[in-house]
């Protein structure tokens, strides 16, 4: 499933990347703590988050990151934006809440960092 | 005493508290390794650790010294600080354990995994420290990720 799908199931707006989403994620791990997601995603996965400091930006650069969706209406300021852009890392905000956006996708299809090798 | 030179040598200064440009070192890091071609999953775990480094410094010390050396084997990542001290080095790397104050933790760190994750991605992890002085932390990382003292997976 690409980026471009995932974004209308979780009914999602595109805040950067609009170039970048016809890519598919190996996994797709929703957290709100940077440590685990260091720590415990697979390359190429997408993140879903409700963090909105510039260090989850530079944690998807470092962990090989394909895309951020930050879930129940938080949006990142400019300079998150612009960062991410120079990344090359799509940006996605939805209205729906951690759970549902992350059960959504699950019921699609997506599946979780510990499933995939 | 290793007389070799490295290919490349980069050295940064790093701000305690200086959460705007936290990550700047282990990006231009990743960058440079891109650029010499090295492989993504060896370039992912020296930035990952390098980060968390990087993080440790400015979540916990007043300033910081990073300075990693590219030879054609391994890369040596080294940050030096001044800052508090690691009191108790073997409970800093017990998983979950964590100093940082409740504003680093709203950022989304201080989960306790740092030194941890550091040396699952590193071959080989020195933790120097005197408490009240500073904290030395050195990394290798090899190429040949069969090399002993790796746990580090590709």
């Amino acid at each position: 499933m690409t980026l471009r799908e995932m974004k209308e199931i979780i009914q999602a707006d595109v805040l950067t990347g609009e170039d970048l989403l016809d890519i598919e994620p190996t996994s797709v791990c929703g957290s709100d703590l940077l440590s685990d997601v260091l720590a415990f995603t697979k390359e190429r996965a997408l993140l879903l988050t409700g963090l909105t400091n510039s260090q989850v930006i530079r944690t998807a650069e470092m962990s090989d990151l394909i895309g951020i969706v930050f879930v129940r209406g938080k949006k990142p300021d400019n300079a998150m934006i612009e960062l991410a852009t120079i990344k090359k890392i799509p940006l996605l905000a939805t209205r729906l809440p951690m759970f549902e956006s992350c059960g959504r996708l699950y019921q699609r299809g997506a599946r979780g960092c510990s499933e995939v090798r | 005493m290793n007389q070799e030179q490295p290919y490349i040598e980069i050295k940064r200064q790093i701000n305690g508290g200086d959460f705007a440009s936290a990550g700047e070192i282990s990006s231009e890091l990743k960058n440079v390794l891109q650029q010499a071609g090295l492989p993504p999953h060896f370039i992912r775990r020296v930035v990952i650790a390098t980060y968390e480094a990087e993080m440790n410094v400015v979540i916990h010390a007043y300033h910081g010294t990073y300075t990693t050396s590219i030879y054609s084997d391994r890369i040596h990542v080294v940050l030096e600080d001044e800052g508090p001290g690691i009191p108790d080095v073997d409970l800093a790397f017990r998983e979950g354990y964590s100093t940082a104050p409740a504003h680093i933790r709203e950022m989304g760190f201080g989960a306790g995994y740092g030194l941890s994750n550091m040396k699952r991605c590193s071959n080989q992890l020195e933790v120097e420290t005197r408490v009240g002085k500073g904290t030395k932390v050195t990394m290798t990382f090899w190429l040949d990720s069969s090399k002993p003292g790796s746990s580090a997976s590709d």
